[in-house]
């Protein structure tokens, strides 16, 4: 059966990058990232203990990356009103994000997908993003899944 | 903060210590805040009803929060957490308990790694499985090579 939304043409959109986006990250934000996950670990919350592990100091937990702000490239699907919905990610890590890094964010469409669920038509996004360093050292790698339907 | 765990210490079926979480709104609010996802489905309870939600329900990003604290936890300041997958398969709302837990499903050496997967989850007051997901996280050895 033809799908609904995601034709040939739409396809054409795998591999369209967003902009580089870079943000600065602050440890004020790592602290109070800590504190709204409810995450107590030195290693997230106080510099002076955090100076005492083999890290030298404070890093950003590892879901932090979620506050750099990936934007999803600005693909075409011919939806009209959609609703969307965070279907999942995956991460990899390589690297610590330290207070004064500047991350370096660029997401990719990596497919573009439909199956007809409980909802309707539903088009799975999937979008890979990277998160380097101004060292360009690559800190982390997020793939997600998007759900617009 | 626990002891620190090392690869010697586990292996397949060992638990990954549990972790208790209450959200309550003021933290939907302060993630929201950390995070910058202002989408009004966390905190605004009319914005929720009227998108035909039971009420304000957590980011989808918390929750891979909470099992990336339980995660961290579990690898200590000497393990490093390498990768965490998780799916949402149900809404979870405030002003109800949530389990983050864990177990390993395999342990192995890569190169100077010691390394081991983990099936993750989180359960709500019911004993439902609203996420589940996946970590791998490098542990320390007591050989001293990491």
């Amino acid at each position: 059966m033809a799908n609904k939304y995601v034709t040939d043409e739409v396809r054409k959109q795998i591999g369209m990058q967003s902009e580089a986006r870079v943000v600065e990250v602050e440890r004020g934000a790592i602290r109070r990232f800590a504190e709204a996950i409810g995450d107590p670990d030195p290693l997230f919350n106080d510099e002076a203990a955090a100076r005492k592990t083999r890290f030298g100091g404070m890093i950003a937990p590892p879901t932090f990356c979620r506050s750099l702000g990936a934007a999803i490239p600005e693909i075409k699907i011919g939806m009209g009103e959609f609703r969307g919905l965070d279907g999942g990610s995956e991460w990899e890590y390589f690297e610590p994000i330290r207070p004064g890094d500047r991350i370096s964010v660029v997401s990719k469409i990596a497919d573009i997908r439909e199956s007809a669920g409980r909802l309707g038509a539903m088009v799975f996004i999937t979008v890979e993003t990277s998160y380097t360093n101004h060292y360009n050292q690559l800190c982390a790698l997020q793939r997600s899944t998007v759900i617009r339907y | 903060m626990a002891k620190q765990t090392y690869w010697e210490d586990v292996e397949a079926g060992s638990e990954v210590p549990a972790l208790e979480k209450n959200p309550t709104t003021q933290q939907l609010v302060r993630y929201a805040g950390a995070s910058g996802d202002f989408y009004q489905i966390h905190y605004d309870k009319d914005f929720a009803l009227n998108n035909n939600l039971p009420g304000v329900i957590l980011h989808g990003a918390l929750k891979n929060g909470f099992l990336g604290q339980m995660m961290t936890d579990f690898a200590g300041h000497e393990g490093w957490l390498r990768k965490l997958a998780v799916q949402y398969r149900g809404m979870d709302q405030p002003g109800s308990k949530v389990v983050c837990k864990g177990k390993v499903v395999k342990k192995y050496a890569a190169g100077n790694e010691h390394l081991v997967d983990c099936e993750i989850w989180l359960e709500n007051a019911k004993g439902e499985k609203t996420t589940i997901g996946s970590a791998t996280v490098m542990l320390p050895s007591r050989e001293g090579a990491r």
